[in-house]
Parts: C-alpha cells; structure tokens; sequence
C-alpha cells in the first residue's frame, strides 16, 4: 500500500477526496447487499438528535440510547460528533452504518483541509454528506437506514446554519431547527411552540433539551437524561470560536433544568 | 549497436549527488528547535501561500526545501499515508518513524533509478507527550534521527551548530522562536529576512496539534 502512495507510485486517484483514495487503493468500506428481505437482520439503531439556531451559531444535542427491536442495545452511544473545527453531525438510523459513515466524512473533511491549505465551506460539507446519505440508498431499500443531521458555523458568512436530509440524499437547509431519529416529531413540536431567532445560548441549550425531554416521554426509543445512573445527552455548540462539546458537569444543571420544565 | 558508455558507480552517484545537492543549495533552509510545549518549525519564505511547512497528521509536521512541486509531492504521499493508515486502524498508530522510513525507499528509489534525482530535503518532526522526533530525509534517501534542534536545506549543518550552542531542554515557545530567529540572522548577517513561515506542534491544542503561527507572532 506504501509504495502506492508515494511520489511515482503512480496508480493512486490525483485529487483531493479521501473516499476516491480509498476506492483507488480498494480499500473503501462496502456492504454488499444480499438479495431479498434483509429485515432479519437486527442491527442496533440509534434515536433522536436535534439542532436548534440561535444568535452566536448552533446548538446540537443528542440523546445516549440505541435500541434494537424492543430492547435498549446501549445506554452510552455517541451519536453527536464534531466533524472538524467548524461543523458538527449526528446520526440515526442503523448505527453501525451511521458511526461508519461519520468517521470517513470527519476523514474526508480534514484530508482535504491538509491537502487544499483551506477547509471546504459549510455549502461544500453538507453537499458532500448528502451524497455519502444517498450511496447508501440500496441498503436504506432493504432497511438499513441512515440519516444524519449536520450543523456548522459559516465562516464566510459569519452564521451558524443547519441541514436536514432525507434517506434518498436529499439536503434542506432550515432556518430556524431540525431534528431526526424516532423522537424527532415530538421533538420538533416541542420546538416550533417555543422557538424564536434571537435566543442566547443558555437558552437555546435550555430549549433543545426540554425537546429531547419531551421527545424521551412520548417516543420509548429515545433516553431522556438519566441522572440515576449519570448519562446525559450529548451537546456541542458551533459558534465563529469553533465547536465546544460540553462535558457531563456543564451538561448536568441544564438536563436537570429540563426535566423539572417537561412534566 | 553501439556499446553504452561504461560509467563507473562511484561516478554515476557522485555526479547524481553533486546535482542534486547544488538544487537544494539554492533555497532557503529550514530549522526546527523543540520547546516545552511541543516543537517549532520556521522558514525563511518571502511567499505567504507557497508553503514549505504544513500539517501531515495529529502530532505530525512536515517541511521541506529544494524543487518546490517535488517535495509536494512527499507532501501530499505524507498526508495520503497518514490518513490511510489512521483509517484503517487507529489514530495513534500513524507514527513519524514510519512515514520517514517510506519516505526514505522513495528518494533512494528515486535517485538510483529515475533519469533525475530529486532536489529535495525533508524533515518530518513528531511531537509525543514528553518530547519530540525528528527526522531528515535527503535526496539519495539517507534517513537520519535529530533531538532537540534540526534544519534541512543548503545552509542546515551552520544552522544546526547555531541552534545547539543555545538549545536546551524545556524552553519557553518565546526563547525556542527567538533562538531559530538568531541562528538565521547569524548566518545572513549582511541582508535582511524576507519574511518568515513559521508552524508548531503544540500539544495543547488536542487532538490536532498543528498550527501555523501568524504575521503577528512572527514579526520581528
């Protein structure tokens, strides 16, 4: 593989794509498609995530469980994850796919920032992740489902913005907040009665967690925080100073917070 | 059929050398001197966009001198492999040793076989949690380990007797910046700096610990 990528080893892909690299040294990650009915297939699937706008950029927030079937699968997953300095994603869907899918689209971002000199804007990220949604559309036909939800700080035009997408790869900006996963109707709901453009950060963060707890009470697939046992949801900001994921003790009051508010 | 010329090994690497190393002679060098908080790398560069120093991995620089589309070349090889490898396994195991071993095949490679010899010096520097490592590559392919202070390029072995006479473990960023700064000067006493490139590895930035140092901290 070495000798491939040296200078003169001269059968590697020229351009600055990490996914075209890959695929040139057969080394892409492929799930190959069985005939028929795949709904057999029990794969862990993670819930409900959402963002919300406000006045210094985005606010993104996730909650922790996946399910499988009707069981909880874990307790702990990850499900928001910063995809280089100015942006974010989380996931939903089949969660194998989802963390496979995140971690070359974090690959991808920074391979091209090191060979560009100059990171891809937030246009160009949404883009490229809508088209890494729809290469997986066989497998969302035989129900492997993935769905991501993607947030950044726009540094050319000094704004936080968000994308929606759909399982065919569709790409929608929203204005003001989205969500997806199983909780997301709930969520959004929660969202559209209280939402308005030019909140401040403590109360954007106080308002998508109230969603995700409203979420948590109509939805059984999605996790609410859980004080008990000390897992709460996954937050990270996107603001013109970069992305800042929030530990457990900045997290803890604003969950708190947000269970006494939902009841 | 005319026979080829006869030309001894001896000659044949000697012309190829002298070659190259008159190449390398004419750019500027670059030196890199470890501080406390990670490494520096400075350059004497009047370009503000054609880099000599950039970001290979997490914990990785790379800089090179010579023929600028060559050593972009192990530039782009450098940040491909790194990638790669850190994909298939795990962050942490995308090491200096094993990109700068690579990176050595090829220049050998290169230089015995291709019809011209790369004109190039490469230093690939690694920072670990309590050091750092550095290694130069040369055009023939010679692949050396540095502590503490190294420089590649025409004027590298002045530089480097200039740095070691100062250099000393767990130096401020300040003291490492101004000690690379005088080992230039010292050895261009009779003109005047046409403007510096500079980058760190600084290890408390996270995961990525490069960072390109600005007009600002550069400025004289």
């Amino acid at each position: 593989m070495i000798d491939r990528l040296m200078p003169r080893g001269l059968d590697v892909d020229g351009g600055p794509g990490f996914i075209q690299l890959l695929q040139s040294l057969h080394l892409e990650p492929t799930w190959p498609t069985a005939d028929g009915d795949m709904s057999m297939i029990e794969a862990p699937e993670s819930t409900t995530v959402l963002a919300a706008r406000y006045k210094d950029g985005v606010v993104m927030i996730g909650d922790r469980q996946a399910t499988e079937g009707y069981s909880v699968a874990h307790r702990r997953m990850q499900k928001v994850f910063p995809t280089d300095r100015f942006s974010v994603v989380a996931i939903s869907g089949t969660a194998g796919l989802a963390v496979e899918m995140v971690r070359l689209f974090q690959t991808e971002l920074e391979h091209y920032e090191k060979l560009e000199g100059s990171r891809l804007s937030l246009d160009g990220k949404a883009t490229y992740l809508a088209r890494m949604v729809r290469q997986q559309l066989p497998l969302a036909f035989q129900g492997l489902v993935v769905v991501p939800l993607f947030a950044g700080f726009d540094e050319i035009h000094q704004t936080g913005r968000l994308f929606t997408f759909d399982v065919v790869g569709g790409r929608y900006e929203e204005n003001d907040f989205g969500a997806t996963g199983s909780g997301s109707r709930e969520a959004r709901s929660y969202l559209r009665n209280r939402y308005s453009p030019d909140l401040e950060e403590a109360e954007a963060l106080q308002l998508t967690m109230e969603a995700l707890v409203a979420a948590s009470e109509q939805d059984v697939a999605t996790a609410g925080p859980d004080p008990r046992r000390a897992i709460f949801p996954t937050v990270v900001t996107v603001t013109a100073a970069g992305h800042d994921e929030f530990d457990d003790a900045r997290i803890e009051p604003i969950a708190s917070a947000a269970l006494e508010a939902v009841r | 059929m005319s026979m080829p010329m006869y030309v001894p090994p001896e000659q044949l690497v000697k012309d190829r050398a002298e070659y190259a190393r008159k190449g390398i002679a004419r750019g500027k060098s670059i030196a890199a001197v470890q501080y406390a908080g990670g490494a520096l790398l400075l350059a004497e560069n009047p370009s503000g966009t054609l880099h000599k120093i950039s970001e290979i991995y997490d914990r990785i620089a790379f800089a090179g001198v010579g023929r600028y589309n060559e050593f972009e070349s192990f530039r782009v090889a450098g940040i491909r492999y790194a990638d790669v490898k850190g994909y298939m396994y795990g962050r942490p195991d995308v090491d200096v040793k094993g990109l700068a071993n690579a990176f050595a095949q090829t220049l050998g490679n290169i230089f015995i076989h291709e019809i011209k010899p790369y004109e190039v010096e490469i230093l690939l520097v690694g920072i670990s949690d309590d050091g750092s490592d550095m290694f130069k590559v040369l055009y023939d392919g010679t692949l050396s380990d540095e502590h503490g202070v190294s420089a590649i390029g025409g004027q590298a072995d002045e530089l480097v007797s200039h740095l070691r006479s100062r250099f000393e473990e767990g130096l401020s960023f300040e003291a490492a910046l101004a000690i690379a700064k005088d080992a230039f000067r010292s050895l261009n006493a009779e003109r005047d700096i046409e403007g510096w490139e500079g980058a760190v590895l600084d290890r408390s930035l996270g995961r990525r610990t490069f960072r390109r140092l600005t007009e600002d901290e550069l400025i004289d």
